[in-house]
């Protein structure tokens, strides 16, 4: 199929999905997928994603389409220059299709907190597809792309790929570029990539990884290759962290992860208990770092240089701010701002974010322990629940957070880990997570790729 | 009632890279606005900072230079604030691991001799824009070419007893930069500037009083002004039973006032906390010592070597220290063959006056060197000599014994132009020809001066006594 067939093809699914009512879109058009297409056809035919459309996360920025992070204090920016991970997206033969809906600057877990409305669950549009990154997430399930970008802060592409029914692959931190990804919490900011294969969602990470001199923050190592998918795990010790196992799980995430298991032993595996007791804490921790970065990361948004501007009443720089930062942001960017800003105030930086950074280290401790004792790979549920009714979480903060309860240790610890289809529960996809040591995600990748195979053929998985 | 002065100083200096702190913009002076900006300097979405090895080579050398110890490992950190000046809403800069503590400066203190101010702490970060307001009728513009200058900010211990002191401080503070090629150090364009911080204390107390700071000094001699005007408010104050409040004070030169910005009260929480985006600044323990092998001469050591090597007199060396274009320039006046006492005199004259005109030496040292000669030699006379170093600075292609010539300069030796001025002279003169022969000797001088006269400065004036001598001994 040519590259223009492919564009065709793609902006006809893309129109559907609009008239579906997913709002999984923020920007797409058919010319730029046309001439994405006539870029594509004079690249070399085997390059490794030739034709390959992608959808890309509102927060990864391009020079052919507004990037807006879904605010409306970004509404109608366009950058001047365009993201690494994007270029050698590129570079390799994918086509740009779409820029994804999301939660507002990525902060959400349900894709709700978007100033140009939710993104619906294609399965069920009473619920949500998770977040942040669910306009990418809905985009793969829906069948319109086979991969997607997302960013990850703290679990945004897992969990929505669990409640989507589709992999989710957050890489290394230090393995993708964040230079042009529009910056959230910067010690945690991954790209990272949905799939409908792990052999999709590895494709691409292969192509966008590896060093950037852009970025002072990815690793000075070979870049990841395409992993050869393993026929089995035979000779692989598989840890189940006993903290990740709660008694009150939900039943039917509880049953995707006795298939998960059971077919984990079946490919020659060998399952061991073992104990990541600070992950206890990842959740709080996250919610002092990740707003602290963020309440920085954020300050430049001052209708100063670019995006809109409000004047404010009062008049002057401070009325400027105010009108300009109070319209702009959303309630939930505004409660992480605040956090962000209190938690580094003076006489209380020690208490939060000192003490944070502290049991941020216990958590990575963990984790090596586990991997240096012999384990080589760890595996969990990714979400404590399928995919919640749209508004069930919106009116309690702390609720909507721990929907990240499985996933935000491991943005914390900078490892890689996905998310792949395990099962059903009364319809909606589960999850299960894997997890890898820091830069082993080419053997997580392999390791995933039999387990998908395997349980490919469950009849309850897809 | 006496009082202590307590002084502290802050100094940017803005370190002499052809790139900006974090991004490869260029770092220029009166650009036309916005014309170096790029994603990272202009804080736009997604972009990120790059360390720029050149400034921490540079802050890592005006640190050794300083006797300050360089960290192995230094931490960029986020200060924030917000101001339509500072594209991030933060300033990246170091805080609680800075590149490098605990250095001095020995300098000359007008009161109390030779001391020494310590050194807290220097480290590195980044300049934000510049507001215009005289731009546009009734609104503010920002121009952010120099956002993303790197800075070196060196804070002094409060070691600093009065506001001469202070002037002092900085005048060697800014030989020792320059000298190690760190900063120009130039207050005109903005590459140093300095916040003062200041208090008072009954003599003998050991504990700090409340100091004030004091911003927009835009030369030393302000520094010393403001800090002069802020000590009498802050003894009148106390003389009077009023309290100190801890405040920031601006220093309005033209009123030679200072007048209060901001209250502690007012002041910014900046919320510091490490770069995410940038991991620790690391350095070799190589290469901090390669660093510091490569310091170039430092002031004090330069005047000790010019007084010992040259025998020229300590002030001589110090003068000629106090700027390195100025010693620099000696040395090859020196080296091209002038005697060290000549040569000190000619640069601490007339070189020094064009130097602090122009800074910079519109005569060449060689040519200088050449102009010295033919006074040595006796072509042409110093006060000649003076005329011919305005001219070649005028026209600086010229060689000195060329513009001698065409000024008519050079000393006329030949027995008959000599005689002939002598006997004008003498004709003209006959009453202190006659005094003179009746044994005032010492109109043998005034005999010179009008030869040298008539003759326009032209006469040698070794060949004109003997010929004098000869008419005035005939009777």
């Amino acid at each position: 199929m040519s590259a223009a067939a492919v564009a065709r093809d793609t902006g006809a699914r893309l129109a559907a999905a609009d008239a579906a009512g997913l709002n999984a879109t923020l920007y797409w058009s058919q010319e730029l997928l046309d001439a994405e297409a006539r870029r594509v056809e004079a690249l070399p035919a085997d390059s490794s994603l030739h034709g390959m459309p992608i959808a890309l996360k509102d927060n990864i920025v391009t020079t052919d389409a507004p990037t807006t992070c879904a605010s409306r204090i970004l509404a109608g920016y366009v950058s001047p220059y365009e993201a690494t991970a994007v270029t050698r997206l590129r570079g390799a033969g994918a086509m740009v299709a779409a820029k994804a809906n999301m939660d507002e600057f990525a902060m959400g877990s349900s894709t709700e907190h978007s100033a140009f409305g939710r993104v619906v669950h294609p399965l069920d549009p009473s619920r949500v597809p998770g977040g942040s990154s669910g306009g990418s997430a809905a985009l793969v399930a829906a069948g319109v792309v086979p991969a997607a970008l997302g960013s990850e802060t703290g679990g945004s592409v897992r969990q929505p790929a669990s409640f989507c029914g589709v992999v989710g692959v957050k890489p290394s931190y230090g393995r993708v570029s964040r230079f042009g990804l529009v910056a959230f919490g910067s010690s945690l900011d991954c790209i990272s990539v949905f799939g409908r294969t792990v052999d999709d969602a590895a494709r691409v990470l292969a192509a966008m990884s590896g060093h950037d001199p852009l970025d002072r923050t990815t690793l000075d190592r070979p870049s990841m290759r395409r992993p050869e998918p393993r026929r089995d795990l035979r000779g692989l010790r598989i840890g189940l962290p006993r903290e990740y196992f709660p008694a009150d799980l939900h039943p039917g995430v509880a049953a995707g992860m006795e298939r998960a298991r059971r077919a984990t032993r079946e490919l020659g595996a060998e399952l061991v208990d073992v104990s990541l007791p600070h992950s206890a804490f990842a959740v709080p921790t996250y919610y002092i770092v990740a707003p602290a970065e963020a309440a920085a990361n954020l300050a430049r948004y001052d209708g100063v240089r670019y995006g809109p501007r409000r004047i404010g009443a009062a008049g002057g720089i401070q009325a400027l701010y105010q009108a300009t930062r109070g319209e702009g942001f959303g309630p939930e960017v505004q409660r992480r701002i605040l956090i962000g800003t209190y938690v580094l105030s003076a006489g209380y930086y020690d208490a939060y974010y000192r003490k944070a950074q502290r049991v941020r280290k216990l958590i990575a401790d963990d984790f090596r322990r586990a991997f240096t004792g012999g384990v080589d790979l760890l595996l969990t549920p990714t979400t404590p629940t399928p995919a919640f009714r749209a508004g069930e979480k919106t009116g309690d903060p702390v609720a909507m957070y721990l929907a990240d309860v499985f996933v935000c240790a491991i943005s914390l610890a900078g490892l890689p880990a996905l998310s792949l289809p395990v099962g059903r529960s009364e319809g909606l996809p589960v999850g299960a997570q894997l997890i890898g040591p820091f830069f082993e995600d080419e053997a997580m990748l392999a390791a995933a790729a039999a387990l998908e195979r395997a349980l490919g053929a469950d009849a309850e998985v897809r | 009632m006496a009082w202590e002065t307590v002084i502290g100083l802050e100094v940017h200096v803005q370190l002499r890279t052809r790139t900006k702190m974090f991004c490869g913009c260029r770092t220029t002076f009166g650009d036309p606005p916005n014309t170096h900006v790029c994603p990272t300097c202009l804080g736009l979405p997604g972009a990120l900072p790059l360390p720029n090895a050149e400034a921490v080579r540079l802050a890592a050398r005006g640190a050794l230079a300083l006797g300050c110890t360089v960290h192995e490992i230094s931490v960029f950190a986020r200060k924030n604030y917000f101001y339509p000046d500072l594209p991030k809403g933060y300033q990246i800069s170091q805080f609680d691991q800075p590149l490098a503590t605990r250095g001095r400066v020995a300098f000359e203190s007008p009161e109390r001799g030779r001391i020494e101010a310590g050194i807290t702490r220097l480290h590195l970060e980044e300049d934000a824009g510049k507001l215009l307001h005289d731009r546009f009728p009734g609104k503010t513009a920002v121009d952010l070419n120099r956002a993303g200058t790197p800075l070196a900010e060196i804070v002094s211990e409060p070691d600093i007893r009065s506001p001469a002191e202070a002037r002092a401080y900085l005048t060697t503070l800014r030989q020792v930069l320059v000298y190690a090629g760190v900063s120009d150090c130039s207050m005109e364009q903005g590459s140093l500037r300095v916040d003062a911080n200041i208090s008072i204390r009954p003599p003998g107390e050991t504990a700090l009083g409340t100091k004030t700071e004091v911003k927009n000094l835009n030369s030393f001699a302000n520094v010393e002004r403001a800090l002069e005007a802020e000590r009498t408010r802050q003894i009148g104050l106390a003389e009077t039973g009023g309290r100190i409040a801890q405040v920031t004070l601006l220093f309005d030169a033209g009123a030679g006032e200072v007048r209060e910005l901001r209250s502690k009260e007012e002041s910014h929480d900046y919320r510091y906390f490490p770069d995410p985006d940038l991991p620790p600044l690391v350095l070799a323990p190589g290469w901090i010592a390669e660093q510091q092998a490569a310091l170039p001469e430092l002031p004090e050591a330069r005047r000790a070597r010019l007084e010992a090597d040259y025998g020229i007199p300590a002030y001589d060396a110090l003068v000629l220290t106090g700027e390195m274009d100025l010693a620099n320039y000696f040395e090859s006046v020196v080296a091209a063959g002038v005697e060290a006492k000549m040569a000190a005199n000619w640069v601490m004259g007339d070189v020094m006056s064009s130097f602090n005109e122009t800074g910079g030496f519109p005569v060449g040292a060689p040519r200088l060197a050449a102009l010295v000669t033919l006074v040595r030699d006796g072509v042409v006379s110093h006060q000649a000599a003076r005329r011919i170093y305005a001219e070649l600075a005028q026209h600086p292609d010229q060689d000195p014994r060329a513009a001698a010539d065409r000024l008519g300069l050079v000393q006329v030796r030949d027995q008959g132009a000599l005689s002939a001025w002598v006997d004008e002279v003498l004709t003209a003169h006959p009453g202190e020809v006659a005094r003179y022969r009746s044994g005032e000797a010492k109109l043998m001088g005034f005999f010179v001066g009008q030869v040298m006269k008539r003759s326009q400065g032209k006469a040698d004036p070794k060949g004109v006594q003997p010929v004098l001598h000869e008419r005035l001994s005939r009777r």
